[in-house]
Formats: C-alpha cells, sequence, structure tokens
C-alpha cells in the first residue's frame, strides 16, 4: 500500500515534469518558426565549397558574406542582424536538394542564396517551390525557366549570349565554330547561337562537344584550325577552359586572326588559364572588376580589404552579392521576411548596383541587366569593348525574337 | 589522308600523355596490387610542386620541378604506405575504399592550402610554338615520356634493387626466404610508383589545369592503360598507352569528344573480354 503511495506520487512528479519541459519548449518553437524573433534573420547560402565546382562557387559565397556583413554594418534589415547558415553542395546535385531542404525546415532560413550550375539549380527547384522558399541563384544561364520561388541574378541568354553574338556581327565575324562542354547549358546556348545565325546569315562551321572536365584538346584544336571559322564561341566550363586555351595557345592560334568568345571565363578562371594563353580573347557578360561605377570602385575595394588585394572580382561574384541587397531591399519593401510578401516587394525595385542599374522584372524574377563585351588584357583584368548602352529587358523565353520561336519547345 | 596524317602526332602525345600518368600505376597497382586512388593526388601535388618553385625558377620551374616533384609525390606516397596500405595488403576493394578517402582528403587540402581556383604554371619561353600539329610542349612530354619509360626499365633490369623488385612481384614467398627484405623493397616500389605520378603532374602542367582537382581528371585513364596493358608490365603499358592514344585521337577526329570515349570505353571492354590479362602476362603471385 505504502509502496503504491510511493510510486503513484513518483509518477505525478514525472509527468509534472514532462508538462512544465513542454510548457517551456512550446514558446521556444515559435520564435523559431518565425525566422528570428528575436533580433536576428537567418539566410541561408548554399554553394559547393568541395569537389570540382568550389573552384567557382567559393569566390561567390565570400561576396555573398560581404554584403551580409555591410548590410549589418549598416544596421541590418527591419532593424534585424543577418546570419547566415553556410552549407556545402559539395559539386553534388542530390546533396544542393538535400541541404536546401535542411536550411528550409530546420534552420528555417528567409531566403538562400545558392547554386551555380543549372544541374543544381534544378536539382533545388522543386524543394523551393514545395516549401514555397525563396531561391536567389547568381549565374548566367541557358533561361527556359522561371520558377516563382527563383530570382535570377544572371543574366539569361538574351542578356549575354545574343549580345556576344551582336558584337561578332559588328565586327564581321561571319564563320563561327561552336566549342562547349556536354551537358544542358552550352546546348541550349548553341541552338539558341544557330537560330541566331540562320537569321543574320552566319555560317555556323562546326560545333563540338566534350565531357566535363576533359582537358584533351588536340584533336579539337586541329579540328578548328582546320575549319578555318572567323571566330570561335566558347562555352566550356570549369578546368576544361584551362585546357583549351593552352592548347590553342601552343597550337599556335591567335587572338587577332580567330577571336575565341568565351561566356564562362571571369577574372577569376583568367588566373587558372594563365593570361599569357587568353591575354586578347573576347569574353561577354554584365560586369567586369574595371566596369567604372561608383558601386563598383565601392565593392571591389571592400572586397579586396576584406579577402586580399591579390583577389579578382568577377560577374558570378557580383550577381551573389547583388542578390543580397535586392533581397534586403524587397524585405525592406515588404515589411516583412514572409516570402510571398517579399515576392510581390520585390518586382519593380531597381539599384544601382556595381554592374550599373539593376531592376527586378516581376513577372519573370529575372534582372534588367546591361551587356559587356570585353578583352582580356596582358594584366588578366578585362577592359570592356562594347556595351549595350541601356540594361535589357530579360527574356528568358526569347519571345520578342522572331527567329528564336520553336526553341523554347526544343 | 591529311586528316590521318595531323591526327598521327596528336595521337602519339595523347598516348605519352597517358603513358606517363600510367607508369606509376604499373607499379602500385600492377606490381603490387594495391588500386591507389590517391595516384592521382600524387600527379596533383607534382603539378603544385612546380607551382611552387616558380617563385624561386621562374620559368624554368617545370624542368627543375622534375626531380623535386618525384620526391615529393614519392614520399607522399612512403608515408601513405607506411602509415595506412600496408595494413591492408592482399585486401585490394579495402584499398580502394581506403585511397579513394586519402584522395578526397588530399584535394581538400590542396584547396585549404592553395585557394579552390586553379593557379598558373608558366612554360619556359622555348616551349611555345610547335612544328605542324605538333606543339613543342607535347613533343616535350613526348621525350620526357620516352627518357622515364627507359629510365624505369634500365632500374628495373639493371640494379639490384630493381632485380629484388621483380623478384618480390613474381614470387613475394621465395624472395623472402632468398633473403630479400619484403618490407622494403614494398616501401621502394610505392616511393617510385608514386615519384613517377610527381614528374607525370610537372609534365600536365604544360598542357592542362592545376588546381585541387586536376587528379580526378586523369585516374580513370591511369588505370585503363594499366590494366589493358596487362599488370606490372612496363612492355603492356607503353603499347597500351600508344594504342588507346592513337585510338582516341582519331576517334574523336571522326566523331567528337564525348562519343570518342565511349568508343574507347567498348574497345578495351571487348579486348578483356578475349583477353582478360591484358595484352602482357606477368606471371606473379603479387601479393596474394
Amino acid at each position: 500500500m505504502r509502496n503504491s503511495v510511493w510510486r503513484s506520487g513518483a509518477a505525478l512528479a514525472a509527468l509534472a515534469i514532462a508538462l512544465a519541459a513542454c510548457g517551456g519548449e512550446a514558446p521556444a518553437n515559435e520564435s523559431g518558426a518565425a525566422a528570428g524573433g528575436d533580433d536576428t534573420i537567418k539566410v541561408g547560402i548554399l554553394h559547393s565549397l568541395s569537389g570540382t565546382m568550389a573552384i567557382s562557387e567559393v569566390t561567390v559565397r565570400d561576396a555573398e558574406l560581404l554584403a551580409i556583413e555591410e548590410i549589418n554594418k549598416a544596421g541590418g534589415v527591419l532593424g534585424k542582424q543577418l546570419v547566415p547558415v553556410v552549407e556545402d553542395g559539395a559539386s553534388d546535385w542530390p546533396t544542393f536538394a538535400e541541404k536546401a531542404t535542411k536550411l528550409i525546415r530546420q534552420d528555417k532560413v528567409a531566403t538562400t542564396f545558392g547554386g551555380w550550375t543549372s544541374a543544381s539549380r534544378k536539382a533545388m527547384l522543386p524543394v523551393f517551390e514545395r516549401s514555397k522558399a525563396l531561391l536567389w541563384y547568381p549565374v548566367q544561364y541557358e533561361g527556359l525557366e522561371s520558377s516563382p520561388y527563383i530570382f535570377y541574378t544572371g543574366a539569361t541568354t538574351n542578356q549575354q549570349i545574343i549580345p556576344g553574338l551582336d558584337y561578332l556581327k559588328e565586327q564581321g565575324k561571319k564563320k563561327l565554330f561552336l566549342v562547349g562542354s556536354d551537358y544542358v547549358f552550352p546546348r541550349t546556348a548553341n541552338k539558341i547561337i544557330k537560330a541566331y545565325a540562320a537569321a543574320n546569315g552566319m555560317e555556323i562551321l562546326g560545333e563540338e562537344y566534350t565531357p566535363l572536365g576533359h582537358t584533351e584538346y588536340g584533336t579539337l584544336t586541329n579540328k578548328v584550325v582546320q575549319a578555318k571559322p572567323d571566330a570561335v564561341f566558347n562555352t566550356l566550363n570549369g578546368d576544361s577552359n584551362v585546357a583549351f586555351f593552352k592548347q590553342l595557345k601552343s597550337a599556335g592560334v591567335t587572338a587577332e586572326e580567330m577571336p575565341v568568345l568565351s561566356v564562362s571565363v571571369a577574372e577569376e578562371e583568367v588566373t587558372g588559364i594563365g593570361v599569357d594563353n587568353i591575354a586578347g580573347h573576347p569574353v561577354a557578360w554584365n560586369y567586369y572588376q574595371t566596369t567604372d561605377t561608383p558601386a563598383n570602385k565601392k565593392f571591389v575595394e571592400a572586397f579586396k580589404a576584406r579577402y586580399g588585394a591579390a583577389k579578382v572580382t568577377s560577374d558570378p561574384m557580383e550577381a551573389g552579392y547583388n542578390a543580397v541587397y535586392l533581397w534586403a531591399e524587397a524585405v525592406k519593401k515588404a515589411g516583412t521576411v514572409e516570402v510571398e510578401a517579399v515576392r510581390k516587394a520585390a518586382g519593380g525595385i531597381a539599384l544601382e548596383r556595381p554592374e550599373g542599374l539593376v531592376t527586378i522584372d516581376g513577372e519573370n524574377q529575372h534582372m534588367y541587366k546591361t551587356a559587356r563585351i570585353g578583352i582580356i588584357q596582358p594584366d588578366g583584368l578585362i577592359k570592356e569593348v562594347w556595351n549595350s548602352g541601356e540594361p535589357i529587358k530579360p527574356d528568358p523565353y526569347l519571345k520578342g525574337y522572331p527567329w528564336a520561336s520553336g526553341l523554347a519547345a526544343g | 589522308m591529311e586528316a590521318f596524317v595531323n591526327q598521327l602526332p596528336i595521337g602519339i602525345s595523347i598516348g605519352a600523355v597517358l603513358l606517363l600518368i600510367a607508369l606509376g600505376l604499373t607499379f602500385t597497382f600492377g606490381q603490387m596490387g594495391v588500386i591507389n586512388m590517391a595516384h592521382g593526388e600524387f600527379i596533383m601535388a607534382g603539378a603544385y610542386t612546380a607551382y611552387l618553385l616558380q617563385d624561386l625558377t621562374g620559368r624554368m620551374a617545370v624542368i627543375v620541378a622534375l626531380p623535386v616533384a618525384f620526391a615529393v609525390a614519392g614520399l607522399m606516397g612512403l608515408i601513405l604506405e607506411r602509415t595506412a596500405i600496408r595494413h591492408f595488403y592482399g585486401r585490394p576493394l579495402d584499398t580502394l575504399l581506403l585511397t579513394w578517402g586519402v584522395s578526397l582528403v588530399l584535394q581538400q587540402l590542396a584547396r585549404d592550402l592553395f585557394g579552390a581556383p586553379n593557379v598558373q604554371v608558366q612554360a619556359p619561353a622555348w616551349l611555345q610554338g610547335g612544328i605542324g600539329t605538333l606543339p613543342y610542349n607535347r613533343l616535350f612530354i613526348f621525350v620526357l615520356a620516352l627518357l622515364t619509360v627507359a629510365g624505369v626499365w634500365a632500374y628495373l633490369n639493371r640494379t639490384g634493387q630493381g632485380r629484388r623488385m621483380q623478384a618480390v612481384m613474381q614470387n613475394r614467398g621465395l624472395a623472402a626466404v632468398s633473403g630479400i627484405d619484403t618490407g622494403r623493397v614494398d616501401q621502394r616500389t610505392f616511393f617510385i610508383g608514386s615519384g613517377l605520378a610527381g614528374v607525370a603532374g610537372v609534365a600536365l602542367t604544360l598542357i592542362g589545369p592545376v588546381g585541387p582537382t586536376l587528379g580526378t581528371y586523369y585516374i580513370v585513364d591511369a588505370f585503363l592503360v594499366v590494366v589493358a596493358g596487362g599488370l606490372g608490365s612496363l612492355l603492356g603499358a607503353v603499347v597500351a598507352a600508344a594504342g588507346l592514344g592513337l585510338l582516341n585521337s582519331y576517334a574523336e577526329f571522326w566523331s567528337d569528344a564525348s562519343l570518342a570515349k565511349v568508343i574507347v570505353f567498348a574497345v578495351i571492354v571487348a579486348f578483356l573480354q578475349v583477353r582478360p590479362q591484358g595484352l602482357f602476362v606477368l606471371r606473379s603471385r603479387a601479393l596474394s
């Protein structure tokens, strides 16, 4: 008898403790759910910090962290400090989806900045759409996409590839040879280039793809040299560029007689390729370290001060840096970090960024950007030789180009 | 016909690259039966050695780095053998996992030490230019590959150390009872095999990227050469590298790079159906 009283007493005490624990836990949960009920807002950063893509993505992460630091120093967003949660996508597309889920569900971030390859974006897209969470994607890409939960701060095709072709046409280059890595971006880009060429009286002499990470360009160089094009349009990605330009140079091809226009080689890559091997060749982007705007002066100075004087800034880094500012501006306008409100507020936001005026197109969530063609200089920087004069309206499906009809379907 | 002639030097130079990267593996994989996935990272170590020496020697770095990279990569291999691999002899699948892990660690280490972006190793000025479709830097790699093979052949057949190495490979038990310190020979084999990877790494700076993932681009090709040539056979490696180089060059010329890879793999698979032991067979008991 005595024993059972003791036992039920203990059970009651345990129950009380359990209840107290639950009671204590509940409010903590709530504050977590509100993406920082205290004075911080968590934001996710999801790039490959290891594996083959780390070469490019680490620098974008650095630029995004710099933007967060600057915003925090200036008082934060809605009076709250931003706290970055950095995850490693490890150059592995399923990992990107998995880490995105983790950032959304577990860390409950207000937004995420991340991705580089189209494959990583395509892997993350369903995650963000399903959870109705926001992703800011900072790299030029092949277009033909417009997710309501992604903001694209890099160029779409009509802001990079088509201006690149306009430039070549202006230079009187009529015969092109297409060289690209064998995946979605170069293949889509080349479809657009072929349609453009057909409509503009240009001739495509050859179209060659090599697997990602390919390093043997002797045969391809031979084919290009034999075809004798006026120019080469290069959509190779990553380390292949190093091998391609080294081997092209040693085959005696010069930028004067056969310029190679690249859309994936920026300041950062020039160092690895070796300036000797690529100086004189043109590239197409929206931003260069040398772009002459007050905002860029500040950005380059801040970046060098933070990460070292030898560091360079490039287009994707700037697009990542912009993404943080554009999101912060949309949050300020919306007065909340709530995703639908931020999306609604984002349309029409215009900011003076290092590349010039950037405006968010509310309809497709891409940016108005100025296209710029530059020539790689012997000091490794890129000098602008041509620009589109004004920011170009983003047109991811190329609806405004009659010759491109039918591309979106294929 | 013109295409045939133009592609010939390209095929031979691809073969020379394949031979250089595979030569070290004929020691560690072919002779010792260790599936060393970290071989690619020893190649990378060689390339970074050239990069580091650049500050001291300027454009001559590629030449000076050859012996230095041999020592650096060799020592790395020796350390790996002493600390880890020797506990896994005779368990090829375990060494595969182990060395794969090591290769990931080394890649990340390189990333932390030298940064994620590629670095540039400047080629000596006299390696610029070329004859016809054969650039001088390809010629350099070709000559280097020949010299290395000659050196390895002389070592294996003309020195006591080399003959002991062959003895251990052919019959470990008998070699041991004849008074050969097999453990020591294993260390030496691994040192040389890894060192040769370092030499290949220096040569590759002339034509390819120098970055943390450099090794991953070559490791599969290196294994292909060793397997097709016959495990542990020097002559086999030479013939297989030349054959694969030419096949690659012509297949790519008449199709494209992606298809060429498929064709090369298909040919190797078909070939191994007929001759699973590779081109040349050495009767060995390796580490079984």
